[in-house]
């Protein structure tokens, strides 16, 4: 097992000898001929994957070309959707996704951190599997089920005590904000059930993450005299953060596109308004909603460039935060 | 072991075979449930089986256009382009049943049905009637004690038969209508909210008081909702019940050489329900594959005879007696080879 005579048998496996007596089975496992096809088709199944993205990518764009062409950047900028005569702004929809995205990180991220936080530091190690199981469940609810349990539960909730909670006994009313009719659907309840259906993925990224902060930075802080809250806030959160900045965005991945619970949500109105009672619109259900019956060429045209808006929305979102994680990842390599 | 397996496999294969065409079939969500009752009940007759597919409207044309599917099925006609798309030739559209769209309400406080015009329901669904107790809703229903609350309105999201239906008595009815929003099976609605499906607006409208929708009336008897009785071209309120919405077919008055895409909304007769329409199955006049062919045409003749008797027991009103006569002389017209 001598350098040597291992780069012996390289070389003389490297040529292409077919009389040197051994067996096919023999030649195949051990040459580099095998070596290199092995490669040739790791490498295949591995470019499968962008290159199913880029395909992806153009059928969605040639797809929506001619809506590009016939509205021109007014596409991302009107909101008149109007099957009838032949007119499509998605800017009601590209408004709303992001609001119920935004809502949803806003509501989802502390809760999902503290659940974190409680499982590894906190809780009783009997304890952590039953939770962060249950939390991890939530996951596994189809979306359908939690529009339907946004329907009969949460929107009922909403709209009789939490709107007019907010509206009136905080007074945020006077805000743009809270302002209007609470008619239950709204981009309020939308982002609401986004909340809740991206928290599993947060939860759970975070808890991985604030598991592998070694022990030592976790005594080290207490050596020091840091309360447990202390030991956690300087030390724990900042080394993980990175990762809970990813786990984060793997949420604001699934807000972006959640379908079916945020159409049976969100009233399904093409309106951009500031009030979070309001009813709106997101990209995805608006292509969930209209595409099985829309039959002129424009309008699948239309529907297929909110397709192709969505798909670009989510890779800026997640460059975005690629560029965040390196951002903090050299900048806490760089501290002492 | 293996020639026992080879044997049960040609046997099932022998038994799943069958002598008669199999048939599919894609289209409207509406008619979905009498078909679903007829094809089984065909299938029990005859041995035919029928595959049917609801993928809405919209669906079932683009299909058959693409001959994927034997025959689409509808709530909306076919538009001269969408005909002229077709690949096999043209179509003739055959109507089954009828329907009918409700106006549905959840006004708290009220004792009787509401007596609603055709204007007023314009006006409610263009925004320009914004309160329940509106004098001009108040003259149309005395002694109701109508709630000075807002009204909401609640239409459909994604596209669908039921609006082309709801669209076209609207457009028909008032002139700002059909300029501003037009008849489509999706539409840029004034105002309210958007339900994903019939059952999503039946179940918006109860669960909020003060709003108004519109939708089957399958979908509004099952779910126990309130609805308008709506004044027809005569001037009668008209209560939606299977009798009047037949009677709407009945009161079209067609010519004998119709090919039937038409609409009977506001249609004439005492007793007509103005916002009804036919569903329509749709069929290539000539037929590529001669066994197909004669299978659809002994099932439409089924359907038309016998078929229509279960109709009114799952809340579809049945064509008229004389119209089902001209039909199934009408088949005579589908060509095969």
């Amino acid at each position: 097992m001598t350098t040597d005579g291992s780069a012996a048998s390289v070389s003389a496996a490297a040529a292409p000898d077919r009389t040197d007596g051994r067996s096919l089975a023999a030649r195949i496992v051990g040459s580099s001929v095998g070596d290199r096809i092995y490669i040739a088709a790791i490498t295949g199944f591995a470019l499968c994957v962008p290159l199913l993205l880029a395909l992806i990518f153009y059928e969605v764009a040639v797809a929506g070309w001619p809506a590009f062409r016939e509205f021109g950047f007014g596409f991302l900028t009107s909101s008149n959707w109007d099957p009838v005569h032949r007119q499509y702004g998605a800017a009601s929809a590209i408004f709303g996704t992001m609001v119920t995205s935004i809502i949803a990180l806003v509501i989802a991220t502390p809760l999902a951190l503290g659940v974190a936080v409680f499982l590894s530091d906190y809780a009783p190690s009997w304890l952590r599997q039953p939770v962060g199981f249950l939390v991890d469940l939530l996951a596994a609810i189809p979306s359908v089920v939690y529009g339907l349990w946004g329907i009969f539960v949460l929107i009922p909730v909403l709209r009789a005590n939490v709107m007019p909670f907010l509206r009136d006994t905080l007074g945020l009313g006077a805000t743009p904000f809270f302002r209007g009719p609470a008619y239950g659907p709204s981009m309020l309840a939308a982002g609401v059930i986004l909340a809740v259906m991206v928290l599993p993925y947060i939860s759970a990224v975070s808890r991985e993450v604030l598991l592998a902060v070694p022990r030592s930075q976790r005594e080290a802080a207490l050596a020091l005299g840091a309360t447990r809250w202390e030991m956690i806030q300087k030390a724990v959160l900042p080394y993980a953060r990175s990762g809970i900045i990813g786990g984060v965005i793997l949420g604001l991945g699934r807000a972006l596109g959640e379908t079916m619970a945020v159409t049976m949500l969100i009233g399904n109105r093409h309106d951009i308004s500031a009030s979070l009672f309001a009813p709106g619109y997101t990209m995805a259900s608006l292509i969930a909603n209209e595409f099985s019956e829309a039959t002129d060429d424009l309008h699948l045209s239309a529907l297929m460039a909110v397709g192709l808006t969505l798909l670009v929305l989510a890779l800026i979102v997640n460059g975005i935060a690629r560029w965040l994680v390196w951002r903090v990842a050299r900048k806490a390599g760089g501290t002492p | 072991m293996t020639r026992l397996l080879t044997l049960a496999a040609l046997a099932l294969a022998g038994v799943s075979g069958s002598a008669a065409a199999q048939l599919t079939g894609a289209g409207a969500t509406f008619p979905y449930p009498i078909y679903n009752k007829w094809f089984s009940d065909y299938a029990a007759k005859t041995k035919v089986e029928i595959n049917y597919q609801s993928i809405g409207s919209g669906g079932g044309i683009k299909q058959i256009q693409e001959q994927t599917v034997d025959f689409g099925a509808t709530d909306g006609p076919m538009s001269e382009s969408e005909m002229s798309k077709a690949k096999g030739g043209p179509i003739m559209h055959f109507p089954t049943v009828l329907g009918a769209d409700v106006i549905i309400y959840n006004v708290p406080g009220i004792t009787k049905s509401l007596k609603l015009t055709g204007p007023t329901i314009a006006d409610i669904f263009l925004g320009k009637i914004t309160k329940w107790n509106d004098t001009r809703i108040a003259t149309l229903n005395p002694g109701q004690n109508l709630p000075n609350t807002d009204i909401l309105v609640v239409h459909r999201s994604d596209g669908s038969g039921t609006t082309y239906v709801f669209t076209d008595y609207l457009a028909t009815i008032s002139p700002e209508w059909e300029k501003t929003v037009g008849r489509a099976k999706e539409v840029k609605w004034p105002t309210g909210l958007g339900a994903k499906g019939n059952e999503g607006v039946s179940g918006q409208v109860k669960q909020t008081p003060g709003s108004i929708g519109y939708t089957e009336l399958a979908y509004a008897r099952q779910n126990s909702l309130a609805f308008a009785h709506v004044q027809n071209s005569s001037g009668n309120f008209v209560e939606p019940t299977i009798a009047s919405i037949t009677a709407a077919a009945a009161g079209a008055k067609l010519p004998p050489t119709t090919d039937y895409r038409v609409s009977i909304v506001n249609a004439s007769g005492k007793g007509a329900y103005p916002i009804a329409s036919f569903t329509w199955l749709l069929i290539y006049r000539n037929q590529a594959d001669a066994a197909k062919g004669k299978t659809l045409k002994d099932f439409l003749k089924w359907a038309y005879t016998t078929g229509e008797k279960s109709a009114a027991a799952l809340d579809y009103a049945p064509l008229p007696g004389d119209m089902t006569k001209r039909l199934i002389a009408r088949l005579d017209s589908i060509k095969t080879p």
